[in-house]
């Protein structure tokens, strides 16, 4: 009985939006489940792919941060330590020290270390590192190309966008698994997929 | 004899460094004497995954305490405490990505894109709010966007518009929300994201223009109430109309509306429809032959809104990367730099794809939107449409209710109603 009650009062008005409540609350149900499907349960996390990147210097302007969560990283085990090293020194300096118009980096980031004679270890501080990637262009031109530009994930904002992934002229930004966050590239790939 | 052998030895090194070459070893890897040992590439971690699935729940919990501040309690004060955690919480501490508003774009290019695969987190920030406002209201606009409850903290002075401009300004949301579909379909860009006004403020750092226009949208919030979220927000276009059809929703009265008109101005948001009296009514033929008229124009004003949006798709598509590289390629102009080459002409070299290939997918991402101009013309000749028709519907109403599209649920006219509730337990 009281069932049909409620039925009389229920008006045009009511049963119009009942019905489309109806229809709505369905197609919620039906896109998360198309959605789900197509899900990776894990997140992502914006990476550049050092393989495509030129260098253009744009990482260190564009990123949301002010000082870019793009970072230049070491990749030690690809480095020749060599004494004249094409990421440290600019190109054609009158004297091979280590003064500051001698380096190639513009906020002196990268720290030069005597281990035995003939190498030298290379350091970056991250604190003053801006990722322009001056360096990473002398050290793929004339090194091994062990310096690489990478976001670094600890400074990432991770944005849903990435801001300098929009304006890369490479193309080189994408998402990639957060439980894989680095990309580097050459022969240090199964190094760091092992650690 | 002697000669020949070292000749081959030269070459024999010879290969061995080009081969090195094309593996940019250069160098070998030093062997030290000193027993120094290379110290690891350093990786920082991202943010750690749990801390996803916390903000899940968090955005679960804090849609379930406004509805039930809003529905059963009938607090604006609580509502208001709500938007002041969202702030610090969504804005603040979860630095404003991944958000709702956002999540849209990533759920289109979803829908439209194979390979991209959608986080199960943006999936729940996309939905929750969509499924809470279809049972509650807009309780989500009301103290979980941080976005909105920014404003709404802003909101100090708030001043009443006219009617129409009301209405004409609504339209933007719909427009907006169509070309985000459309730029995030065509894999081009999250123009929604890139826009964001009040992203800036959360971190603390953004770009110029940036904190120009959010601050810009704050000031002018401060006279007319949360612009952003009324004109703009393209999510909240979706819950307005989601809202319409909402199971419950907040009520101006507890009990019986007595008509005393204390609320009439209480809603900075222009969102109480006020009780129509019957002389205001239209004389009945000339109203029903206009609701007819629109009726007719709408499939009209679809056409001409595809039509006409089709047209520019070539102006649409050059936001796109590739068919802006296609097209300076074409005209030869190097992205209007006078000396050097620029840097998308260098990328675009050194990564060996073909002109022609190039083209070829320039051609089919114009095409793509093509017939994205169509549908979003059509979505917007719809939308005018039914603003017209919606204009001409007469609704005889007694009392002061909420319009539920419009209505964000912020609870301010509870406070304004003198009516008790008949029984404390309802």
């Amino acid at each position: 009985m009281a069932k049909k009650e409620k039925k009389k009062k229920l008006n045009r008005r009511d049963f119009i939006d009942r019905g489309f409540r109806f229809s709505i609350g369905a197609g919620l149900v039906g896109l998360s489940g198309l959605l789900a499907k197509k899900s990776f349960s894990n997140e992502y996390v914006w990476q550049l792919d050092p393989e495509k990147c030129i260098q253009c210097g744009r990482c260190a302007t564009e990123c949301v941060m002010t000082l870019s969560a793009v970072k230049c990283f070491h990749v030690y085990d690809m480095c020749g330590y060599c004494d004249l090293c094409g990421g440290y020194l600019r190109p054609g300096v009158k004297k091979l020290t280590t003064a500051a118009e001698n380096q190639l980096c513009p906020t002196s980031a990268i720290e030069r270390k005597f281990i035995e004679e003939p190498f030298f270890e290379y350091h970056i501080i991250e604190e003053l590192c801006i990722g322009c990637g001056k360096c990473v262009k002398g050290c793929n031109a004339f090194g091994n190309g062990s310096l690489q530009l990478q976001v670094n994930h600890r400074l990432c904002d991770d944005c849903n966008e990435c801001a300098i992934a929009r304006v890369c002229p490479a193309d080189a930004f994408e998402r990639v698994p957060a439980d894989n966050p680095y990309k580097f590239s050459g022969n240090s790939k199964d190094e760091t997929k092992k650690s | 004899m002697k000669k020949s052998l070292s000749i081959i030895f030269l070459l024999i090194i010879f290969s061995i460094q080009i081969y090195n070459v094309i593996a940019i070893q250069r160098f070998p890897k030093p062997e030290f004497e000193s027993g120094h040992t290379q110290p690891p590439t350093l990786t920082p971690s991202p943010r750690a995954q749990a801390l996803d699935i916390l903000d899940v729940f968090v955005l679960a919990a804090a849609l379930s305490i406004v509805s039930w501040l809003v529905i059963k309690k009938r607090s604006r004060k609580g509502v208001f405490w709500m938007s002041v955690f969202a702030v610090l919480y969504f804005g603040i501490f979860r630095e404003g990505c991944v958000c709702s508003v956002g999540s849209l774009q990533n759920v289109t290019l979803a829908l439209f894109n194979p390979e991209y695969s959608i986080p199960l987190t943006v999936i729940a920030f996309f939905i929750l709010p969509l499924v809470y406002t279809l049972f509650f209201g807009r309780t989500f606009c009301a103290g979980v966007c941080p976005l909105g409850t920014l404003q709404d903290i802003f909101a100090l002075r708030p001043m009443s518009i006219k009617s129409w401009l009301e209405k004409v300004l609504g339209v933007i949301p719909f427009i907006y929300l169509g070309l985000a579909v459309l730029y995030a379909a065509t894999g081009t860009d999250f123009i929604v994201c890139r826009y964001d006004p009040f992203v800036g403020f959360f971190r603390f750092e953004g770009t110029f223009m940036m904190f120009i226009i959010g601050g810009l949208l704050l000031l002018i919030g401060v006279f007319i109430a949360r612009p952003y979220c009324r004109f703009l927000c393209p999510y909240g276009a979706l819950l307005n109309l989601v809202s319409r059809f909402s199971r419950k929703h907040i009520t101006i009265t507890p009990a019986e509306c007595i008509n005393c008109k204390l609320c009439e101005d209480s809603c900075p948001f222009e969102a109480i429809n006020k009780p129509v009296v019957l002389k205001d009514k239209e004389e009945k033929p000339i109203a029903s032959r206009r609701f007819i008229f629109i009726s007719v124009i709408i499939p009209l004003l679809v056409l001409i809104g595809g039509f006409t949006a089709s047209q520019f798709h070539e102006n649409l598509a050059i936001v796109n990367p590739k068919v802006r590289l296609a097209k300076e390629l074409i005209n030869n102009t190097n992205y209007g730099e006078p000396n050097e080459e620029a840097f998308e002409i260098t990328a675009f070299k050194s990564a060996g794809q073909s002109k022609e290939e190039l083209y070829k997918e320039a051609a089919e991402i114009t095409n793509q939107f093509y017939i994205g101009g169509w549908i979003l013309g059509g979505f917007l000749g719809l939308v005018f449409g039914f603003t017209l028709l919606s204009l001409s519907v007469f609704r005889y109403r007694e009392d002061y209710t909420p319009n539920k599209g419009t209505c964000i649920s912020c609870a301010r006219c509870v406070d304004y109603c003198p009516v008790l509730p008949e029984d404390r337990s309802l």
